[in-house]
C-alpha cells in the first residue's frame, strides 16, 4: 500500500555530509555457475519450465541426503583467495532456520560463525582513478531459495497477495555470500565507492569464471547497510550509528543511488530530532526511494546450529595453494596490460572501464576488429543507445563478433556511418548479424552513378535558388543538395560521390572579376 | 531454577509455528527442562579435552562431482503437494515478510 507517509523527507546530500559521516556494509550474494546444485545433481539451467530441477534433496523430501558440489567448494576457495582472505582450514555447513514457504526443509544450509574465507580485502579504482581498498569480512557457501508469485493484490508484491506460487528450481543453486567490513572513511564518496565495489568484485568474479555475474537476471544480488554518525575531528572514536539494510539493490547504479538515497533520509530523520530503526528496507528501481520493510525482530532469531547431514570441510593446504595457482591475472594489472596493447590514454582506459566496456572492447578486439573502432563503438552508439534505454552496455542484445562484423563492412566500404549505424539498429532489434540485417533491410550503398546522379538532378530542379548560391560560389550551399540526395536515398549513398555529383554539375561561374 | 522457562518454550513454539495451549505449554517446559537436565549431566562427565561433536563420522571433505543427475519430473515434485496451480506449489500468504 502506497501512502503518503511512506515517502520519507530527505535532506540535501551536501547538507547530509556536512553533518555526519557515513559507514556502509555491502553484502553479495553471487549465484555460482556449476553444472548442478550446492547440495545435490539437479541441473541449474535458468529459464527451465517451474519445478522441472528438483530432486528429494533440494525439496527437502524427508530421508534425502545432501553431498557437497566439489565445484562449489574449489569455487568458493578461488573466490576467497581472489579477495585476499584467509581459508579455513575446518569449517563446517549450518542451517539457518526458518518458516517461509521459498524453502522448503523449513531452513537454509548456510555457514555461520566457520565461514570458508575470512578476513581479506579488495582494492577498488574510483572514477579519478584513484583507489580505495574495502576490507572483507567473510565470504561463505549457501544455496539460493526458490522463487516465489505472490497472486492477488494490486501491484503483485507480497502485501495484499491472497496466495502465492513457488517454484523450486533455483532452491539449492550454489550461492556465495561475500560480506565486507564496516566501510569508512568514503565520506562523501560513499555512494561511488559503493558502486565501485560492486564493479570490481563483478569484474573479479568473471575473471574467475564462477559466476555469470549478470544483475539484471539476480545471478548477482546486492544489500547495502548504511548508517551515519556525527562528523567529528577523531572520527574513528565515534561509535556506529543505527544501520538499515536495503534489500535487493540489483544494478551498479542503483547501489549508488540506493546508498545516496538512504545517507540522506538518515540525515533527514536524525536532524529532526528522530531515532533510526534497525530495519530492512525495499529498494524501489523506478521511484528512486526505499521503503520500510519489516524490523529486525523474532525473525531473526535463525537458531543456527551445526549441518548433522553435511561432514566438516577440512581443505588440504597444498590444495589451497593449487588453487591459488589457478586464479586469473588480478583485473586492475589486466587493465594495465590491455591499456599498453590497445595504446590508449589513461583517461580512455577509465572511460571504457566506468561504462563496463574493458571485457566487451577486449572481445571485439578478438573478433577482428581495431582497438579504435572497438573503443568508438562501446564508448560511441552503443553507450549512447544503453544510457537512453537505461540499460549497461552488458545488457545490449548485440556480441562483440556482430560488432567486429559491423566495423568490417564499414571498413571494407560496404557501409557508411549512418548506414552501420542503421544495421546496428536492426541488430538490436533482433533482426540478426549485421550481414544479414543489411540483405534484409536493403541497406546497399548506392554507388551506381547513374541512379546518383539523376537524384542528384531532381534535386537541382528542385532547389534553383540553392543551386544558383552554388554557381555563384557558395560551395557551402551544396550542403542541402546532398541532403535532400541522402534523403530520397534513405542514407544509402556516399555523401562525399553525392557531393562530387552535385559540384560536377554546378560549376562555379567565372568570376566578373 | 529450570534450565528452561514457560516463555522461552511458548517464544520457540512461535518461531517453529506452533500453535501451544497454557496447559501444553505448562506440561512441555517440564518435559524439556528433564531433557535439558539430562543433557546437562553429560555436558559434565565430558571434559574441557573433549570436544563438542557436530557429526557421528570422523570423516571430512566428502564430496560429488559437478555432474547433473536425473531428479523428479514436475509431476512427480508436485505429487504431494496439498494445492498446485501453473506447476508450481501453492501456498497460502505470507505475511510481513519480503
Ligand atoms: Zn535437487
Amino acid at each position: 500500500m502506497t501512502s503518503l507517509s511512506q515517502f520519507a523527507e530527505v535532506l540535501d546530500y551536501d547538507e547530509a555530509l556536512a553533518k555526519f559521516d557515513p559507514v556502509l556494509g555491502l553484502e553479495v550474494h553471487v549465484e555460482l555457475n556449476t553444472n548442478t546444485k550446492m547440495f545435490c545433481g539437479c541441473p541449474t539451467e535458468f529459464g527451465a519450465e517451474p519445478n522441472t530441477q528438483v530432486c528429494p534433496v533440494c525439496l527437502g523430501l524427508p530421508g534425502a541426503l545432501p553431498v557437497l558440489n566439489q565445484i562449489g567448494l574449489e569455487s568458493a576457495i578461488r573466490i576467497g583467495l581472489a579477495l585476499n582472505c584467509s581459508i579455513a582450514q575446518w569449517c563446517r555447513f549450518a542451517r539457518k532456520n526458518y518458516f517461509y514457504p521459498d524453502m522448503p526443509k523449513n531452513f537454509q544450509t548456510s555457514q555461520y560463525d566457520e565461514p570458508i574465507a575470512f578476513e581479506g580485502y579488495l582494492d577498488v579504482e574510483l572514477e579519478d582513478g584513484e583507489t580505495f581498498r574495502v576490507q572483507i569480512e567473510r565470504a561463505h557457501m549457501e544455496e539460493d531459495t526458490g522463487k516465489s508469485l505472490h497472486i492477488g493484490g494490486a501491484t503483485g508484491r507480497i502485501q495484499g497477495a491472497e496466495y502465492s506460487l513457488v517454484d523450486y528450481n533455483r532452491a539449492g543453486i550454489p550461492l556465495i555470500e561475500i560480506v565486507t567490513k564496516p566501510i569508512t572513511g568514503a565520506g562523501e564518496r560513499a555512494p561511488e565507492v559503493a558502486k565501485a565495489y560492486v564493479s570490481a568484485l563483478r569484474e573479479l568474479l568473471r575473471a574467475l569464471g564462477v559466476s555469470d555475474v549478470k544483475m539484471e537476471q539476480g545471478s548477482m544480488r546486492c544489500d547495502v547497510n548504511a548508517s551515519l554518525r556525527p562528523r567529528a575531528e577523531d572520527q574513528d572514536s565515534v561509535p556506529l550509528g543505527t544501520r538499515t539494510e536495503t534489500k535487493n539493490v540489483n544494478s551498479l547504479r542503483s547501489v549508488e543511488r540506493a546508498v545516496k538515497y538512504e545517507i540522506s533520509r538518515h540525515a533527514a530523520v536524525l536532524t529532526g530530532g528522530g531515532k533510526i530503526l534497525q530495519e530492512t528496507r525495499h529498494w524501489h528501481e523506478d521511484t528512486g526511494i526505499t521503503t520500510s520493510g519489516r524490523e529486525k525482530s523474532d525473525a531473526e532469531d535463525y537458531r543456527y546450529f551445526p549441518e548433522p547431514d553435511l561432514v566438516p570441510i577440512a581443505p588440504d593446504a597444498a590444495w589451497v595453494e593449487e588453487l591459488r595457482g589457478t586464479l586469473p591475472e588480478p583485473p586492475a594489472r589486466r587493465r594495465r596490460r590491455l591499456q599498453g596493447e590497445w595504446n590508449f590514454s589513461d583517461k580512455e582506459m577509465r572511460d571504457l572501464y566506468n561504462s563496463g566496456a574493458v571485457e566487451l572492447v577486449e572481445a571485439t578486439v578478438a573478433a577482428g576488429a581495431s582497438p579504435l573502432a572497438a573503443r568508438k563503438w562501446w564508448t560511441g552508439e552503443l553507450s549512447r543507445l544503453a544510457n537512453l534505454e537505461e540499460k549497461q552496455l552488458s545488457e545490449m542484445p548485440v556480441t562483440p563478433a556482430q560488432i567486429a562484423q559491423l566495423q568490417a563492412l564499414v571498413e571494407s566500404g560496404k557501409l557508411t556511418d549512418t548506414l552501420a549505424r542503421q544495421a546496428l539498429e536492426g541488430v538490436l532489434a533482433g533482426e540478426g548479424d549485421p550481414e544479414q540485417v543489411v540483405e534484409k533491410r536493403g541497406l546497399v550503398l548506392v554507388s551506381d552513378d547513374g541512379a546518383l546522379g539523376e537524384a542528384v538532378d531532381r534535386a537541382i530542379a528542385a532547389n534553383p535558388g540553392v543551386a544558383d548560391k552554388i554557381r555563384a560560389g557558395k560551395v557551402q550551399a551544396a550542403g542541402a543538395l546532398i541532403g535532400s540526395v541522402m534523403k530520397e536515398m534513405r542514407g544509402k549513398a556516399d555523401a562525399a560521390r553525392v557531393r562530387e555529383l552535385v559540384l560536377e554539375r554546378l560549376p562555379v561561374d567565372a568570376p566578373d572579376a | 531454577m529450570p534450565a528452561i522457562s514457560r516463555d522461552e518454550v511458548a517464544h520457540l513454539a512461535g518461531l517453529a509455528r506452533i500453535e501451544m495451549s497454557p496447559d501444553e505449554l505448562d506440561r512441555m517446559a517440564g518435559q524439556l527442562d528433564v531433557i535439558l537436565g539430562a543433557v546437562a549431566q553429560v555436558r559434565e562427565v565430558a571434559g574441557d579435552d573433549v570436544p563438542a561433536t557436530s557429526h557421528p563420522m570422523p570423516l571430512v571433505n566428502v564430496t560429488r562431482p559437478d555432474v547433473p543427475r536425473p531428479g523428479l519430473s514436475a509431476e512427480q515434485a508436485l505429487a504431494g503437494a496439498p494445492a498446485q496451480q501453473e506447476q508450481r506449489f501453492r501456498v497460502p500468504r505470507i505475511l510481513e515478510e519480503d
